[in-house]
């Protein structure tokens, strides 16, 4: 009886929400609520006591915290500008060979599979100022004699937290691209060529535009988990050295579990929350405008 | 005459510099990765040499002996961390797909208010950074006593992979014509049946595709399980890869044993199943 009231779409999406709402909205909700105690995981009565804003006024007060933000922002920009181009440019090499392309794509997949805690222990390892691969080929390149600090010096570690996530995520965004650069009709740029255009313009008005919406849908995927970056540098540097590397990630895993103060460590990860949400709507809103643009439907 | 041989040596050069920057791509890709799995293949001392030894002199099993063996290395139990992580993996994978499916069913052939909205509602929670959310996930899980526990992971997964799992299907649910499953309606199936029979059959590549992601997803995760696995009961294998850290060293040749045992699975899911994890990306996110 209770059942025939419903109506279908909500029955089907009912063990959605249901699970959604148990994993995610209500331990949100703990938390947002724990944001404003000055909770502590050694002394549960703490839960009880409200303190009104203080944890976020602290947060904002905090210059280590502010860095974080910073940083986290400048490696997300840099990262994914650098994943976008470096995929657009192998997609279209890729693209261009006739033998041997299943091959190529194949290979291009490989570290979609790795896991980012392996990425971080693989670059670790492959960065490492003694026995690492890089130190190790400068070396005997004779390009160098000193053994290169990269994951010791600041920014050295950062230019090698980039590069691991960047090796991780290029291929998302080269598979993607690839197959938009496949769908592309081949109408609109035989007439671009015949209409004299150059190879670049042909490019940029013809191609490009129409890659949009692939490039979107690989940002939003990519947008839903940026924070996997936390695993890679977490395990690389873990923040250091002196929190040269810290990422609002590692701050909040440190803040909450090292120090046990979960309140404040709520009230930052909310900031974190936001800002990954803020990006994944931004681009999926961008998303629907690029498929409505090319007529393929509307959500 | 002249322009076409400069012509020429113009595509030439074109075409050196395209096999030259493909080279040079596909060595980045890969060497890491390869670099990774030779490791695992050499004593301890060859890692550690300096100067570096290029050219293996020994290969062996060792690290894999001591590793399946468990008594040597600190007596890391690689088999059950790889036991839980099927465990978790698979159930969790299963059970995203079929809530997915019936929610990209609920997508793809109902319309209802604030549908879009939904929808969004819905890729948002995904987008939770799994830092953030463990920490009031490690306070409930620990009130509740799931913590450390197969269903509490599995829980936990399916709530990560059901967003991404209902806009994969729904994408490929649209593209099967909803005249199909009403001509089966009409011929007397029930729209269950209408549902198995026509319309699942020609969505299955976009369901596979779903599930490797989902699949990949749990088998690889970290930031929860790091923080809602306490013991060996139910430590995933990303997990137990700390384990070869200790202080001040680092096990490297046991470390890439245990990567490539982590590898092995993923790699010959993705490589079965290729062709459809693209296409299901594409279509199910450009037509969905």
């Amino acid at each position: 009886m209770f059942r025939a009231k419903l109506p279908p779409w909500l029955v089907l999406l009912l063990p959605a929400f249901i699970i959604i709402l148990a994993v995610v909205a209500i331990p949100l909700i703990l938390s947002l609520y724990s944001s404003f105690t000055p909770y502590h995981l050694t002394r549960p009565d703490t839960l009880w006591k409200w303190t009104g804003s203080f944890n976020y006024i602290k947060a904002a007060s905090d210059a280590n915290f502010w860095k974080a933000f910073g940083r986290t922002v400048l490696l997300l920009t840099i990262a994914l500008n650098t994943e976008m181009l470096l995929g657009l440019g192998l997609a279209l090499m890729v693209s261009k060979v006739t033998r041997g392309q299943r091959a190529l794509r194949t290979a291009m997949m490989f570290p979609m599979m790795f896991s980012p805690i392996l990425v971080g222990f693989q670059f670790k390892f492959i960065f490492n100022d003694n026995v690492g691969l890089v130190n190790n080929a400068l070396q005997s390149l004779g390009l160098t004699d000193v053994a290169i600090p990269w994951l010791v010096d600041g920014n050295l570690a950062m230019f090698a937290i980039i590069f691991a996530e960047v090796w991780t995520s290029t291929s998302v965004f080269a598979i993607l691209i690839l197959a938009g650069l496949f769908a592309i009709p081949q109408d609109p740029l035989e007439a671009a060529k015949v209409d004299g255009c150059t190879p670049w313009q042909s490019f940029r008005f013809v191609t490009l535009p129409f890659l949009m919406p692939f490039i979107y849908i690989a940002m939003a995927i990519r947008s839903l988990d940026v924070a996997r970056a936390y695993d890679i540098v977490q395990v690389m540097t873990n923040g250091g050295p002196a929190r040269r590397t810290e990422l609002l990630w590692t701050l909040i895993g440190r803040t909450g579990y090292v120090d046990a103060r979960m309140g404040y460590a709520n009230a930052m990860g909310y900031i974190a929350i936001l800002m990954s949400i803020g990006f994944t709507i931004y681009f999926f809103l961008k998303l629907q405008t690029a498929r409505r643009e090319l007529g393929m439907g509307e959500m | 005459m002249a322009s076409a041989t400069q012509h020429r040596i113009k595509k030439r050069a074109l075409k050196t510099a395209h096999f030259l920057g493909l080279f040079l791509a596909m060595s980045l890709i890969c060497i890491p990765g390869l670099w990774v799995v030779l490791n695992s293949f050499r004593p301890t001392i060859e890692i550690m040499a300096k100067p570096p030894v290029w050219m293996p002199q020994s290969l062996s099993l060792d690290h894999y002996r001591a590793m399946f063996g468990g008594a040597g290395e600190g007596g890391i139990p690689v088999m059950t961390y790889f036991r839980n992580s099927l465990i978790i993996s698979i159930t969790s994978t299963v059970i995203a797909l079929l809530v997915g499916m019936a929610g990209g069913y609920a997508f793809a052939r109902y319309s209802f208010k604030a549908k879009g909205m939904m929808f969004v509602a819905l890729m948002a929670s995904r987008a939770v950074p799994g830092v953030a959310l463990s920490l009031p996930l490690f306070i409930i899980f620990g009130r509740t006593g799931i913590i450390d526990t197969h269903f509490g992971l599995i829980l936990v997964y399916v709530a990560m992979n059901v967003p991404f799992t209902i806009w994969l299907i729904d994408g490929f649910f649209r593209q099967v014509p909803k005249e199909l499953a009403e001509a089966a309606e009409i011929d007397g199936c029930t729209r269950w049946q209408a549902f198995w029979k026509v319309e699942f059959p020609v969505a299955r590549s976009g369901i596979a595709s779903a599930g490797i992601f989902a699949f990949l997803t749990s088998w690889n995760e970290y930031a929860l399980a790091s923080q809602l696995t306490r013991s060996t009961t139910s430590k995933t294998m990303p997990v137990g890869l700390l384990d070869f850290t200790s202080q001040f060293t680092l096990n490297w040749g046991g470390m890439c044993a245990l990567a490539v045992l982590m590898i092995i699975p993923a790699l010959l899911l993705t490589f079965v199943v290729q062709k459809h994890l693209i296409a299901g990306l594409t279509f199910g996110g450009v037509k969905g």
